[in-house]
């Protein structure tokens, strides 16, 4: 197993991308609002959500279907445009945090382009922001070992199973080393076993990596067992109802999983997606 | 070998069906020719008559078969009497007009997959113009053309690619559609540009769609340029050929250079075919 940073992955060139956070928030959202305007009128997205991410957290997102997680993560990686309120992304504009690359992010499905083999497909982004070509093939070789999947370079993805995709498609997003993961429902179309598995892969990334992750799920066990901080959200209008920071260690064997501690911050997790229902 | 058998038998029923046919459409003029010479017919002279005249409404298979052998293999392929010479210059029209066609068919494709006022103004326009016969269209582009200066092998291949271009056209513009909006979000999370995401992931995805339209082109194409060449009272080509025989009564001839025809377009179709799947086998797409 490698190390990112033992391996002088860090392209230092790149101030945006690794900026000098010092104990301020990677991700800051403020009053942040984002209405659709469809047929029926306005759709309330997000309303009035305000957010802090700390350099080295693991976030979770959960809530029911239109609570706008998944729109708060995109707003984050620029994808959606705010129709209100602020957010910055390393202390620049989310727009200016995509231009420089800070962040991975990896989709529900992995995406990975049939005509170009796990290596190829892994190096697309590479390809893309203009690394050369010996130090595409370093990349593409750590990554892989980094998610388990060294030797499978050559392989096409229909040859490997969706577990596997899933995480040749997190390989991709940790590729051109931007401190900044986000997972949006990545593991949401796989089953109960392989899912703990990535899980636990995941953690064991993560701790290597000193990344900064925001996840969006759908299960609570997956949020508690992940995060180091949940948010809790509810829909119409799309809003935070409640933060909760996990008291659980950074050590987390996946049998924490039946300690009283983290059957209590599941419990809270589920009284608050209770309280969200409420008006429905 | 079991792919064989069902075409082959397909072939014989068409054979059979041919020779029955060639019988009663070719009677009349048998019974003539013994009338006048006061003989009594057998059926089975009746057949022998049928499958074996000179100008007959329907010749037999094995007549086509040696006329083709007799202008192909027995004569020298730069002969005026060649149907190998006349079938290099129909195909070399063919492709001419293909290569344009295609070329010209993508550009469109992509202008109306990027530019909004193109896909809404281009693509009707297109569509319209493939309600033309291009029986009429043909003479006027062959006439305009000759006007400007321009006349031999051009004019054939731009009819062959006003043919060819539209099923490139509309190939390409549902191929380079084809990527989702997912693998289009994820583009943008890189910081891409355009060029990029084009050249990297709407132009590989469109390679299945534009092998499907280019074997639709290509037939597309040969009709073109044989189409091209019946209204200029042009001396060589197989639609030369197709005239020439109308005018003389030549059916063998009409008919051998119809055969001619349809085996250049099989084979250039399946020669695309193989180009496809060599491409998409490299690219990991093959099905």
């Amino acid at each position: 197993m490698t190390d990112l940073k033992d391996a002088g992955l860090k392209d230092a060139g790149n101030p945006a991308a690794h900026p000098d956070v010092r104990g301020g928030a990677v991700i800051s959202a403020k009053d942040l609002d984002l209405t659709f305007q469809t047929n029926d009128g306005p759709v309330h997205a997000l309303k009035g959500v305000s957010l802090d991410i700390e350099k080295g957290e693991f976030v979770s997102f959960i809530g029911p279907s239109g609570c706008g997680k998944t729109t708060f993560l995109r707003c984050m990686a620029d994808l959606e445009q705010p129709t209100g309120g602020s957010i910055t992304v390393n202390g620049v504009t989310a727009a200016e945090a995509r231009a420089a690359r800070a962040y991975g992010y990896v989709f529900q499905a992995a995406g990975l382009y049939p005509w170009r083999t796990i290596g190829g497909n892994i190096s697309l982004p590479l390809e893309i922001m203009g690394y050369s070509r010996t130090e595409q093939r370093d990349r593409v070789a750590r990554v892989l070992e980094l998610v388990e999947l060294a030797g499978f370079e050559n392989k096409f993805p229909w040859q490997l199973s969706g577990g596997m995709q899933q995480r040749a498609s997190i390989a991709r997003a940790l590729g051109f080393d931007a401190d900044i993961l986000l997972m949006d429902e990545p593991f949401g179309a796989l089953d109960e076993i392989v899912r703990d598995h990535l899980n636990e892969q995941l953690l064991k990334l993560w701790s290597r990596t000193e990344k900064t992750i925001a996840f969006v799920t759908h299960s609570i066990p997956e949020a508690v067992y992940l995060s180091t901080k949940i948010v809790v959200m509810s829909p119409r209008p799309g809003r935070i109802t409640d933060v909760i920071d996990s008291p659980l260690p950074k050590e987390r064997p996946l049998d924490i999983r039946e300690s009283p501690e983290f059957l209590e911050i599941a419990h809270r997790v589920r009284e608050g997606l209770r309280a969200g229902h409420g008006d429905d | 070998m079991r792919s064989i058998i069902p075409v082959l038998t397909v072939v014989a029923v068409i054979m059979a069906i041919w020779y029955a046919a060639a019988v009663p459409m070719n009677a009349p003029w048998a019974y003539d020719v013994a009338k006048r010479a006061d003989i009594e017919l057998t059926f089975s002279d009746l057949v022998a008559a049928t499958w074996s005249q000179d100008k007959p409404k329907l010749p037999a298979p094995h007549q086509v078969g040696v006329e083709l052998w007799e202008t192909t293999v027995q004569k020298n392929i730069t002969s005026k009497r060649s149907l190998v010479y006349h079938a290099w210059i129909t195909l070399s029209a063919t492709l001419m007009g293909f290569g344009m066609g295609t070329v010209l068919g993508i550009m469109l494709a992509v202008g109306i997959v990027y530019n909004r006022v193109m896909d809404m103004s281009v693509m009707p326009w297109v569509i319209a113009s493939q309600t033309i016969p291009i029986l009429a269209l043909a003479p006027m582009i062959i006439v305009v053309l000759n006007a400007v200066g321009i006349s031999g092998l051009l004019p054939k291949a731009v009819i062959s690619m006003y043919l060819s271009f539209f099923p490139v056209v509309v190939g390409m513009v549902k191929g380079l559609r084809s990527p989702e909006v997912m693998q289009l979000d994820q583009m943008h999370t890189w910081h891409a540009s355009a060029s990029q995401t084009f050249w990297k992931l709407r132009l590989p995805a469109s390679m299945p769609y534009l092998f499907t339209s280019l074997k639709v082109a290509m037939a597309a194409s040969l009709v073109g340029a044989i189409v091209g060449e019946l209204p200029t009272g042009a001396i060589s080509g197989l639609g030369a050929r197709l005239l020439a025989g109308s005018y003389y009564g030549q059916t063998i001839q009409i008919w051998s250079a119809l055969v001619m025809a349809a085996a250049l377009a099989a084979v250039m179709v399946a020669l695309i075919g193989l180009i496809q799947r060599i491409v998409l086998k490299r690219m990991g797409m093959a099905t």
